[in-house]
């Protein structure tokens, strides 16, 4: 059933779901600890990480091409919501219709695993393919905001996270221990991972604001935490599930916990630019599904190219 | 036949079209009506509003649902007539009242029979994202059946994802916001200044004043 996971990934997905297990555990224990307290946000938040953890184990499980669609489907929810969110022009409906069309052409070139038009399609070819697009349809009034906004957000939302699916087109071989699955699910635990240590260590430590114009929760104290704590699980991780080795598997770790946090707060300048808390309500307790992937859009490319040089 | 062919629309393009295509933000979702007769009365940008509403009812109740629309518009050939009867399964009525027939006649037949009626109070789909004036209608209705709510719907970003003058869907996530229930009054402009009043209360929700230009 499990084809498409190597022993190593199937029982490092295991045991995402035990940490699960303990999380909705330790709410239910403080639902009983402290029954004059509220912990709904907290249990919706919970109960979203079990639905996002099955859908994707379920993708990743099952089959390499199934897994690719979900990664695209991702980008699709993620790229709508930038385009929901962002003034845009009437005149450039089909701009737009041209950039979500770029969805499945981008993440075929990921199933076939060609390399060179992966990498060039977006930044190149869409680059040029849609201001040719604005030019013949001829509305010049906020064309440079148009442009700029529209393939801001498809390098963000599709070329950055499509780099996390690329890892499923890499040669197994040379990752025997965790297969390309292992590889996304090192990158896509270690990102979310990242996210809640700097949450958790911001919480009972943080005092010394890092960020305070754009992101006035966040401290100093959370960000090392997190970042610490990042480092040191990936350090554990990586000989099981990627082909990294020594000074390499903290240092991903390292990466990665840097990358998170600009990620993350790249998106709360974009919410603050806009006057909006939440980047949408798909995901209950979370907000949108850009409030969920704003770290990895910071992280799949980084860690991509980090282990592509290095490996293959 | 007709009513499979009515389901497999909504089951298989219409609710696919509104969850997945789209993406509806809903709130206040417990405030529908769960059984007929009823009337759910929407502002309206675009074709896709009907699709979206009904996308909002369990299937068991779509045997209820009737949309109402422009019976000159929707049944002006014969194809989109067959389409728009049997398939969107709209109650068609006419605009322009020619000697004396009463316009709102079928709906309240339907009312009587238990029906869900689905209405756009500005009668026609206007300015996208605008939202225009409600026609005096709705308060007839709602005043001649005062024992049936009138459930207020916000719609927002239909007209962006699939405006008037444009075939092609452009997807963006929408926002549907239920207002509360009211009731038929004998004094129509009371009616009217209430539901249009729910209308902009639901309207004011929104998270921030967006430049659609």
């Amino acid at each position: 059933m499990f084809s498409a996971l190597t022993p190593n990934a199937a029982l490092f997905l295991a045991g995402i779901f035990a940490i699960l297990v303990i999380a909705s555990g330790v709410v239910f224990a403080l639902g009983r600890a402290h029954p004059d307290r509220d912990y709904t946000e907290l249990a919706a938040r919970v109960n979203s990480w079990w639905v996002m953890a099955g859908v994707f184990a379920a993708a990743m499980a099952l089959d390499r091409v199934l897994s690719i669609v979900f990664l695209a489907f991702v980008s699709f929810l993620a790229m709508k919501e930038y385009f929901s969110l962002i003034p845009t022009r009437r005149a450039d409906r089909r701009v737009l219709f041209w950039a979500y069309l770029a969805i499945p052409v981008q993440f075929y070139w990921v199933a076939i695993g060609w390399y060179g038009m992966f990498i060039i399609f977006i930044p190149v070819y869409l680059f040029l393919l849609l201001p040719l697009r604005m030019v013949t349809i001829g509305e010049t009034t906020g064309f440079l905001r148009a442009a700029g906004s529209l393939h801001w957000g498809l390098m963000l939302t599709v070329f950055n996270l499509s780099h996390m699916a690329f890892l499923l087109a890499l040669p197994q071989a040379a990752n025997p221990a965790g297969g390309g699955a292992g590889l996304v699910l090192f990158l896509m635990f270690l990102t979310q991972f990242n996210d809640v240590a700097q949450y958790v260590w911001g919480k009972t430590l943080g005092r010394h604001k890092i960020i305070p114009k754009v992101s006035p929760k966040k401290t100093w104290e959370g960000f090392i935490g997190g970042v610490a704590t990042t480092t040191l699980t990936a350090w554990l991780l990586a000989p099981h599930l990627t082909p990294l080795t020594g000074w390499e598997d903290p240092a991903a770790g390292l990466l990665i916990g840097l990358a998170g946090f600009v990620g993350d707060v790249n998106i709360s300048a974009l919410k603050r630019d806009l006057g909006l808390k939440d980047s949408g309500s798909l995901i209950p307790g979370h907000g949108g599904v850009l409030d969920r992937v704003d770290s990895l859009t910071f992280t799949a490319p980084l860690f991509f190219h980090y282990l592509y040089y290095l490996h293959y | 036949m007709a009513r499979f062919l009515r389901l497999l629309f909504y089951a298989l393009v219409a609710r696919p079209i509104a969850w997945v295509v789209l993406g509806l933000n809903v709130r206040h979702r417990q405030r529908l009506p769960t059984t007929g007769p009823a009337i759910v009365a929407a502002n309206h940008n675009s074709h896709l509003d009907t699709l979206v509403l009904i996308s909002l009812f369990p299937l068991r109740l779509l045997p209820r649902l009737r949309p109402v629309a422009a019976a000159d518009y929707f049944t002006r050939n014969p194809v989109l007539a067959w389409f728009s009867l049997n398939v969107i399964g709209i109650l068609p009525i006419r605009r322009e009242a020619r000697g004396g027939a009463d316009p709102l006649k079928p709906c309240e037949a339907a009312l009587e029979r238990g029906d869900i009626l689905v209405l756009f109070p500005e009668g026609s789909r206007g300015e996208p994202e605008v939202l225009g004036r409600f026609k005096r209608g709705i308060a007839v209705l709602a005043a001649r059946r005062p024992d049936v709510p009138v459930t207020p719907v916000f719609l927002h970003g239909l007209g962006k994802a699939l405006p008037k003058d444009d075939p092609i869907l452009v997807p963006f996530f929408c926002d549907v916001f239920v207002g509360e229930a009211l009731r038929g009054n004998n004094d129509q402009a009371v009616f009217m200044a209430e539901l249009e009043g729910r209308m902009a209360r639901l309207a004011d929700e929104l998270p921030s004043p967006r430049e659609d230009s």
